[in-house]
């Protein structure tokens, strides 16, 4: 690979913009092909870069100038947290080591402080202004963690609009019940909110913070590598 | 050192090492790292990232040593079928292959 190559998908990396390498193994010859820019491409070529960057599925392809191996650099899974709780805390840190690039919304800005979240983009906006500017896409995951339905239920009105791999949303069955009621008065239909991971996590009978962190990264993952189980 | 492959990469390049980049292009079966997955080596032979579980990545680091001197990309097999051939495999019965380039 070229340095100046390598420069130019880090830069990519960097502005979070998808890049697909396009090299020849036979002859290391390569090049920088974006998903959003195919016109004048190969079409064959222009058709399987489109479904690897849309697949996040990196592999090889058979074109008029040789085998090519598609390498598909897309910007990171994104997780945005609803609550500048304590167990936003340990999930934030947590989901960055997993590869997320981490958002919280808080509008109390006595919770949403970098001192609680140092390196965390953080939003102090209403969950539904936030959203409309984040559109979480099939690579994103919503967890809400208030309880406060004046928070959350607008954060999760936006997230079952939108695409978003996984929504979750902290409190009891008891809690989840009536936000389903909620949510159902408020035109959502059950298919639709059937989407929502409530109880939060996996059962794993996580008590601490910390613990509650691991089980909704937990499911969170199953849903992003095992979607239809 | 970073743990982003492509970083440590460059932060080698730009110290004035000579650097290989290895790739997981294909798999068959149940191999460990999905196709995409990167090692970095430097010419010292220390590396980031994986290509495996561990299982062929002293392999991979002798060959990018290689690669690093003569220029030439390389497209390595490993597996149940080449243990023989390349002394190491994969214990988890699953095939990769791996290109080694030199970072220009």
């Amino acid at each position: 690979m070229k340095s100046a190559t390598l420069a130019q998908i880090q830069a990519d990396r960097a502005a979070k913009r998808a890049v697909v390498l396009a090299t020849n193994l036979a002859t290391g010859a390569e090049r920088l092909i974006y998903p959003n820019a195919l016109d004048g491409l190969e079409p064959l070529l222009a058709a399987a870069v489109g479904n690897a960057a849309r697949n996040d599925q990196s592999g090889n392809v058979d074109t008029p100038e040789g085998k090519l191996f598609l390498h598909v650099f897309n910007p990171p899974l994104r997780l945005v947290v609803v609550g500048a709780v304590h167990i936003a805390q340990p999930l934030a840190r947590m989901a960055a080591l997993a590869g997320y690039d981490v958002t919280i919304i808080d509008p109390r800005s006595a919770f949403a402080t970098n001192e609680r979240f140092p390196g965390v983009t953080i939003s102090t906006e209403w969950p539904d202004e936030a959203l409309a500017k984040l559109k979480p896409d099939a690579r994103t995951a919503v967890v809400t963690l208030t309880h406060d339905p004046k928070i959350d239920d607008p954060a999760l009105e936006a997230t079952l609009r939108s695409p978003a791999f996984y929504v979750g949303s902290l409190g009891s069955r008891k809690t989840h019940n009536a936000r389903l009621y909620r949510l159902h008065k408020a035109g959502f239909t059950e298919t639709e909110t059937a989407r929502i991971h409530g109880p939060v996590g996996l059962g794993i009978g996580a008590k601490s913070p910390a613990e509650i962190a691991v089980a909704i990264l937990a499911q969170i993952t199953e849903r992003l590598r095992q979607p239809k189980s | 050192m970073s743990d982003d492959v492509l970083a440590q990469a460059t932060i080698w390049k730009n110290a004035g090492k000579r650097v290989a980049l290895a790739t997981v292009v294909t798999t068959w079966g149940s191999s460990p790292r999905p196709v995409g997955s990167q090692l970095a080596i430097d010419e010292s032979g220390a590396f980031v990232g994986s290509v495996s579980g561990g299982c062929i990545e002293g392999a991979v680091v002798q060959e990018a040593i290689e690669a690093m001197k003569d220029g030439k990309p390389r497209l390595l097999d490993f597996g149940v079928t080449n243990e023989q051939a390349w002394e190491v495999g994969l214990a988890c019965g699953g095939k990769v292959q791996v290109f080694v380039e030199r970072l220009e």
